[in-house]
């Protein structure tokens, strides 16, 4: 028993991460359905840049942390601008390879100017401190991972509910002409929907940078799969959704880690995501919409 | 649909009938003699970008230390010109940079690439074109033996394979530590871990040693939680983990930090400064890794490299690019002994003594070195009690 | 009868085959094209073979998916194991034969749950499955798993390479102007309404996404017997995205255009080497611009063919 409650921690530290990478996949998917492969390279990213800021200017992990999302919130704005803006009416094959062209040139970039052997955070930047309950060892750092997933989707939650911007990106992601006749400005939304799911694959950067202690440029690929399939799992478009496909897709792994083969960690995940898209093809919390003739 | 079939037949016969005059033309390199003072391009064919970038760039800075060093001495023979090429870690590009390297550029020999896939897709390309391949890292068992057995006759390899180290590792956990259960934790995606993991298990088996479990990673990971969760209920005495330093190393500090407190064993993989970064320095107790070189009680040319490698790059060298130091100078030292390219440098190379930082050795029939394995211990992330382990003995 | 197959049209086209051979072979052999710029040639001809294929699927019917590397994989791994046991030609037929049924099966497998799914949805379960293949792949016994297979004989000759890459030509763009190929098409255009038709979309469908694994399986094979070595990682979900840019970069649906694609890759990919390691950045750079000022690819739908040159000329004499 003590073992099974060890991994649900392991799972859902590990699913954390990949619920806030999944948030700004989902986001971007429901407002302009561009499947943004660049965003797990925006989460590398994140953990870059507060690997500088820790190690170079002495900021501390919160410091650290706002100065990568931000960072990353405005890289967001930038790619999509220049990037994805000009293809909003393109066939979305189209825009997908562009947003590889983008991760490519993101990773491969940083590869070149940051080097490409793996990078490591001061030591105790978040303390070394460890808690036992009950034999259940939670470490500092996943206590913080906790904390700021809970926290941030809360603001996210919030933010799309509640505020003026929230309800714009809601409206655009029904339907984006009706919105722009009553006034919405569609280019600010977009630019705002990335600009927030970019900011929170920042976020996750930061915290899988000092949670693993080690960053590389390529770092982005394999979680920003996950990611997305957890976002198509959870209903890709649907907020919640994401949160429940993200922390569903990481116990699901440690699970099978534990109670199964981890040579097949990997498969465990598609195999999951082809149940799914057979089963519900909208995904765990999707509507089925019935296509109009 | 009828239709097409029948097209398809009429143009693969008149194609098939064309398809007699093709044929492949000769592609070897042309051979010179050298004359002292001349300018040689050597060809370096590394993965400076993509997965395994990390080995490939650690690699090609010890190559160009070499080459600088070399041209830097008063009593060279020749000028290295040198050529570098980046095959992104795709044995597909290896292959086109290594002929590109051969016949286009005409370099008197390539060192590189990092991993053993990409390496010996450069092979026959060597063979055809009479070029020298001169491999730091291609560990993997047989690796320098083409389909029928032979080795190939342009490839050179400095290391050892990862049969060599892998057995030392357990004759050395079985009868140095007296460790009986052991648990084998290895990267699936990853030939070198692989073979390691293969015989080490295959060695601790014949000994009298029990393999409680196996576990896989995958490179590139960083949680290793789940396993190690796993582990705290084994009953086991040690921890092999083949692989590289990036994980090994998160690997030690998530098995401490979750009370595993076991001996974990690794292969020169692990030996790199960056293990003490990734792991930290208090993580690193009842460590112990086999590696041709160590830097206990290190030789003169050991500390000189290092000190020079420091000045060059401002930072620590590791395993890597120490053999690729040495493979570059020993194609040099062929090269002056030979004066000559193609044939008699190949010549020159098989018959060479080289005094290298990872031993000194020649090459037996398989195109291997033949030198002794090392076990270093750490303490606090510090190398000591190397031992020196001889397969042959028992 | 005979004069039907060689129409006009057709007897150009084998001329036009016969030419492009002759002269490459030519420039081979009088050492025009060195070895070096043989590997990146065979490289764009199998990249034909898999643009093309994968045109089929995506271009002329429609689906999105983002597996070919899987089917592609699958064809080079049994080509690998039944040629390192047998290195001749029949070995090399038996394995594409072993490759063509292996891909097949694999093909049915996921078409058959997943063609019901739509646009994106497709494209990722397509990219699950290849996944699931390479996870396979890399942990089999007889595949070797991550350190793949080496010390494949080279088979894949010139010859046998351009005649295997006309016959997939010839047999996608059969297929695509055959009556099953029209079904494809209208499905492409409006998968309801050609339901509505009476068409059985599942069949079609699943028709053009087996003949283009299998054509890819074949792709795979020359791949394997050409380049000694094969591992998992080539295979990876970026050899998918790979072809997918050829397709999209020559225009969806136009064959002609998958082919001067893989060429103009081929091309720049050997040109990028010179750049060392930022080849990849500039390579992501080229593909955002292609895709941003050419969204609709080289050639649109576009087509060459001798019967609309065959057509103009007519048409110029009649105004003469």
């Amino acid at each position: 028993m003590t073992q099974f409650l060890q991994q649900l921690v392991n799972g859902l530290s590990l699913g954390s991460i990949y619920a806030l990478i999944a948030l700004g996949y989902t986001m971007v998917y429901g407002i302009i359905k561009l499947i943004n492969f660049a965003h797990g390279d925006i989460y590398m990213l994140g953990a870059f840049v507060a690997f500088y800021a820790t190690r170079y200017f002495q900021l501390n992990f919160f410091l650290a942390l706002i100065v990568a999302m931000l960072f990353c919130g405005v890289l967001g704005v930038v790619i999509e601008r220049i990037a994805y803006k000009p293809l909003r009416h393109a066939t979305r094959i189209t825009a997908l390879i562009t947003a590889m062209g983008v991760s490519y040139i993101l990773e491969y970039g940083t590869q070149f100017l940051a080097g490409s052997d793996v990078k490591t955070f001061p030591e105790g930047l978040l303390g070394n401190l460890t808690l036992e309950l009950g034999g259940v060892r939670i470490s500092m750092q996943q206590i913080m991972i906790f904390a700021v997933t809970i926290l941030l989707m809360l603001a996210l939650t919030y933010i799309v509910n509640r505020t003026r911007m929230g309800r714009a990106m809601r409206a655009v992601s029904v339907d984006e002409e009706a919105a722009q006749l009553m006034g919405i400005s569609v280019d600010r939304t977009i630019s705002f929907t990335f600009l927030l799911g970019s900011v929170l694959a920042g976020a996750a950067g930061v915290l899988v940078g000092v949670y693993y202690n080690s960053i590389n440029p390529l770092m982005g690929m394999t979680p920003g799969l996950k990611a997305f399939i957890a976002a198509v799992f959870g209903g890709i478009g649907i907020i919640p959704g994401a949160m429940i496909g993200g922390l569903s897709i990481g116990i699901a792994e440690t699970l099978v880690i534990a109670y199964g083969s981890s040579l097949y960690k990997d498969a465990i995940v598609y195999v999951i995501l082809i149940l799914i898209l057979i089963i519900k093809p909208a995904g765990l919390l999707g509507k089925h919409v019935k296509e109009k003739v | 649909m009828k239709k097409f079939p029948k097209i398809l037949a009429s143009s693969v016969m008149a194609l098939s009938l064309l398809a007699g005059c093709g044929s492949e033309g000769g592609n070897a390199a042309t051979a010179v003699e050298l004359n002292e003072g001349d300018t040689v391009k050597v060809g370096l064919n590394y993965e400076l970008s993509g997965a395994t970038a990390t080995y490939g760039l650690a690699m090609e800075k010890g190559s160009q230390l070499a080459i600088k060093q070399y041209n830097e001495r008063e009593d060279r023979k020749y000028t290295i010109e040198v050529i570098s090429q980046d095959c992104k870690s795709d044995s597909v590009e290896a292959q086109s940079i290594a002929s590109r390297l051969m016949t286009e550029e005409g370099v008197a020999f390539q060192v590189g690439p990092a991993t053993s896939p990409d390496s010996l897709a450069t092979y026959p390309i060597s063979t055809d074109a009479q070029v020298p391949v001169l491999s730091p890292a291609v560990t993997q068992n047989g690796g320098m033996l083409d389909a029928n057995g032979e080795a190939y006759p342009y490839a050179w390899r400095v290391c050892f394979e990862d049969n060599a180290q892998a057995s030392a590792m357990a004759v050395f956990a079985y009868e140095n530590l007296g460790k009986r259960k052991a648990v084998v934790y290895s990267d699936s995606g990853n030939d070198y871990a692989k073979g390691l993991a293969e015989s080490f298990i295959e060695k601790f088996e014949s000994l009298g040693g029990e393999i409680v479990t196996t576990e896989n990673y995958i490179q590139g990971d960083t949680d290793f939680n789940a396993v190690i969760s796993s582990l705290t209920e084994e009953d086991f005495d040690v921890l092999y983990v083949p692989g590289y330093y990036g994980e090994a190393g998160l690997i030690i500090k998530q098995a401490r930090a979750a009370g595993l407190d076991q001996p974990i064993l690794g292969p020169d993989g692990m030996d790199s400064p960056k293990l003490a970064e990734l792991a930290g320095a208090s993580a690193l107790n009842d460590v112990y890794f086999t590696t041709a070189y160590t830097t206990v009680d290190a030789s003169d040319e050991l500390l000189s490299f290092i000190e020079a490698y420091k000045a060059e790059y401002n930072e620590e060298p590791d395993m890597f690019s120490v053999l690729a130091y040495d493979a570059t100078n020993l194609g040099l030292q062929a090269l002056e002994e030979a004066g000559a390219t193609g044939e008699k440098l190949n010549e020159a190379i098989k018959n060479i003594q080289f005094e290298g930082l990872t031993g000194s050795f020649a090459f037996d029939e398989e195109h291997s070195p033949t030198k002794p394995v090392l076990v270093v211990e750490l303490q606090d992330g510090v190398q000591v009690n190397p031992i020196k382990i001889d397969l042959d003995a028992e | 009868m005979l004069k039907k197959y060689f129409s006009k049209e057709n007897i150009c086209w084998i001329i036009f085959a016969a030419v492009i051979f002759t002269l490459i072979t030519f420039l081979m052999n009088v050492g025009v094209i060195g070895s070096y710029y043989q590997i990146t040639l065979y490289n764009i001809c199998i990249n034909v073979i898999l643009a093309v294929s994968l045109n089929l699927i995506i271009g002329v019917c429609g689906q999105f998916s983002l597996g070919h590397a899987g089917f592609m994989c699958i064809g080079a791994y049994s080509a690998a194991i039944v040629v390192r046991s047998m290195s001749n030609l029949l070995g090399f037929a038996l394995g594409v034969g072993i490759g063509i049924v292996i891909s097949t099966i694999a093909a049915l497998i996921v078409s058959i749950p997943t063609l019901r799914l739509r646009g994106d949805y497709l494209a990722i379960a397509t990219l699950g499955f290849s996944e699931i293949i390479r996870i396979i792949v890399l942990n089999l016994k007889i595949t070797n798993g991550a350190a793949g297979l080496s010390g494949i004989a080279k088979l894949t000759t010139w010859p046998l390479l351009f005649v295997l890459m006309v016959a997939s030509i010839v047999i996608v763009t059969n297929f695509s102007r055959s009556r099953q190929g029209r079904a494809c098409i209208s499905i492409r255009e409006d998968e309801i309404a050609s339901e509505a038709m009476g068409i059985n979309t599942t069949r079609y469908k699943t028709t053009a996404f087996v003949i283009g694994a299998a054509l890819a399986s074949v792709a795979g094979a020359l791949y394997a017997c050409n380049f000694y070595v094969i591992k998992p990682d080539l295979f990876t979900f970026n050899k998918s995205i790979d072809i997918l840019v050829m397709v999209v970069f020559g225009g969806m649906g136009s064959m002609t255009g998958s082919v001067i694609a893989a060429a103009f890759i081929g091309v720049l990919n050997m040109l990028l080497q010179n750049f060392s390691s930022i080849r990849m950045v500039i390579y992501g750079v080229v593909l955002v611009a292609i895709m941003i000022f050419r969204p609709g690819g080289l050639l649109g739908t576009k087509e060459f063919t001798f019967s609309a040159l065959l057509h103009r000329k007519r048409k110029e004499k009649g105004r003469k």
